[in-house]
């Protein structure tokens, strides 16, 4: 019983972290869902953000000077993935670990300017003597915050996906042909939408840092897996919602990162060992991944009505 | 209108797979031709297409429309001059994008993409009667996503999109291949309304000999990366499928090998 109201009481907690991986599944959203790229540079721009933030406030800058650094530390890892696949030519998987790489020595390095060694693995945060924007120690005024966030950054993405110049960063992820032949510049619109999503991711980060009270070199490790189970949670049980508009799939996605916290708590509670998550969480993804592939493969869509058709003449409602 | 001087591209060089896909073209189009160009498999017809539309980088060459050298400028900037339409109808439109937000994109071919919003109130209104032309109801389904048009409904939107900016040249690239025949006519009506409506000058590839006699003031025939054949007025007029045939083979040495050509 004890166990059950902990249980209880973990909720929220894990309905505030659902919300932060959330914001950070918006950014995976508009490469994966968007562009059509499949961008690993996130798992290194978590962190990214998270350590800009702490060492920003740690070395007595204000919090919102610190996010806004970490937002465009995000940017820019983005920006440099964008130009590996780009300019260079490298696929777009092979240019976000390769910006992964680099970042992994970035963190280290920035996290040793704020305690003054050459690197650090972790760098405190706590909002026992930060004027942290959220914390796990203030919940209620943490949730308060974070669906302000939420409101204004669908608000804001809405907004700019609805410009012509988001509609030309859609199409391009819908298709290169049309696009270049509409005039437009598809390298451009890709690093763009790179810069765009690793930029929310590292805000994300900055928010999961001061959440969490600590900075640490590990905590983006299989980022993309949780910011696409988020992606994918979401589709899954509110895309007949979100279908025909473009901010209900985004707060989807914030809802994706919610039940996947929730469920990750639930089954902690129901006695999993908890090394076991992240594996669990890669095959689940890897799963709803497959889904779409073998409806494909195994139903051709011809049959697929032909059953529909037949389930009806069964049940005799029409024929 | 279009000139090309000596345009050489060779694929693959120095290896087993070379391929020398267009050998010397020259072609001089003038201000409202509508050339309809047609030869055998691998002639080089898309190809010339595709090199005028800057897919890739030619080996060798002018390309000039409207007294410009375009061969430096990349694809996405030849698009300002030059509106497309593919073989395949899934690449010429955005498939989860609305109908309207597809004539919008085309819309703006040419232009800065600003951040002001995608789509006016006086742009929809002129949509829906540009595409009352099509023809095909699509007026009434603007918002709907384009993934659901049928293939012809896509080429028609697709052609919409290509002439919707007034393009300096048109590019068909077998654009009624992947029709059933019914489908294909109306669209190549269509395609003769907007060519003839906003006076477009236009390179229409296509496989179907009666086609590319009955459509467009002007017919050549290339073999081998080479423009072998060039007609236009009266005397393309006078054209039959026989004598084209007959044609082929006086100029090439060779049987005409298209069979889709020859079985339309």
């Amino acid at each position: 019983m004890e166990q059950f109201v902990n249980y209880l009481a973990s909720l929220p907690s894990a309905v505030a972290q659902g919300v932060i991986w959330g914001i950070m599944a918006i950014g995976v959203f508009i490469t994966y869902k968007i562009l059509d790229l499949a961008d690993l540079t996130v798992d290194g721009t978590i962190c990214t953000g998270a350590a800009v933030c702490a060492t920003m406030m740690t070395l007595g800058f204000s919090m919102p000077v610190a996010m806004l650094c970490a937002f465009v530390a995000g940017m820019l890892a983005g920006f440099l993935t964008g130009v590996f696949h780009t300019s260079m030519g490298i696929p777009a998987i092979l240019a976000g670990i390769l910006t992964q790489l680099v970042l992994w020595s970035v963190n280290l390095k920035v996290m040793g300017i704020a305690l003054d060694k050459t690197s650090a693995a972790n760098l405190p945060l706590s909002s026992r003597n930060f004027d942290t924007l959220v914390s796990m120690l203030e919940l209620e005024k943490t949730l308060v915050v974070l669906l302000i966030i939420t409101i204004v950054l669908i608000g804001v993405l809405y907004w700019f996906f609805g410009t012509e110049y988001g509609c030309s960063l859609r199409s391009t992820g819908a298709n290169l042909n049309m696009s270049r032949a509409q005039g437009i510049n598809t390298n451009v619109a890709k690093v763009v939408g790179l810069v765009l999503s690793n930029g929310i991711v590292a805000f994300a980060g900055a928010l999961l840092a001061q959440y969490q009270g600590n900075a640490d070199i590990n905590m983006g490790k299989g980022a993309i897996v949780i910011g696409l189970a988020a992606v994918i949670i979401g589709e899954a049980l509110f895309g007949w919602l979100a279908r025909h508009n473009f901010s209900l799939k985004l707060l989807s996605v914030i809802f994706g990162g919610i039940i996947y916290f929730i469920v990750y708590s639930t089954v902690i509670y129901l006695g999993l060992d908890s090394n076991y998550l992240k594996m669990l969480s890669a095959i689940v993804v890897a799963i709803f991944l497959a889904v779409p592939y073998w409806k494909g493969k195994y139903f051709s869509g011809a049959e697929h009505i032909e059953k529909r058709k037949h389930k009806k003449d069964k049940s005799g409602k029409e024929v | 209108m279009l000139k090309l001087n000596n345009v050489k591209k060779t694929f693959n060089p120095g290896t087993i797979n070379e391929k020398k896909a267009l050998c010397g073209i020259d072609l001089q189009l003038n201000p409202g031709d509508f050339v309809t160009v047609i030869g055998g498999n691998g002639a080089g017809k898309s190809t010339m297409l595709n090199a005028i539309a800057g897919v890739w980088p030619i080996d060798k060459g002018e390309i000039i429309i409207d007294g410009i050298n375009v061969v430096k400028l990349p694809e996405h900037k030849r698009a300002k001059y030059v509106g497309r339409v593919f073989q395949d109808p899934m690449m010429g439109t955005s498939a989860p994008m609305e109908i309207q937000e597809n004539l919008a994109i085309a819309a703006r071919r040419g232009q800065r993409r600003t951040l002001r919003w995608s789509i006016t109130k006086k742009e929809k209104q002129e949509f829906h009667e540009l595409l009352k032309i099509l023809g095909l109801g699509l007026e009434d389904r603007m918002t709907a996503k384009v993934g659901l048009l049928s293939g012809g409904q896509r080429q028609a939107l697709t052609l919409l999109m290509a002439t919707l900016k007034k393009p300096k040249l048109l590019l068909l690239d077998e654009h009624t291949a992947a029709l059933d025949p019914k489908t294909a006519a109306k669209v190549l009506s269509i395609t003769d309304k907007l060519i003839a409506e906003n006076n477009l000058t236009a390179l229409m590839v296509t496989h179907n000999m009666k086609d590319a006699i009955a459509h467009g003031n002007r017919l050549i025939m290339m073999n081998e990366g080479k423009i072998i054949l060039d007609v236009r007025g009266e005397e393309k007029q006078k054209l039959t499928v026989e004598s084209l045939i007959q044609k082929f083979s006086e100029t090439s040495g060779k049987e005409f090998s298209n069979d889709r050509a020859l079985l339309n």
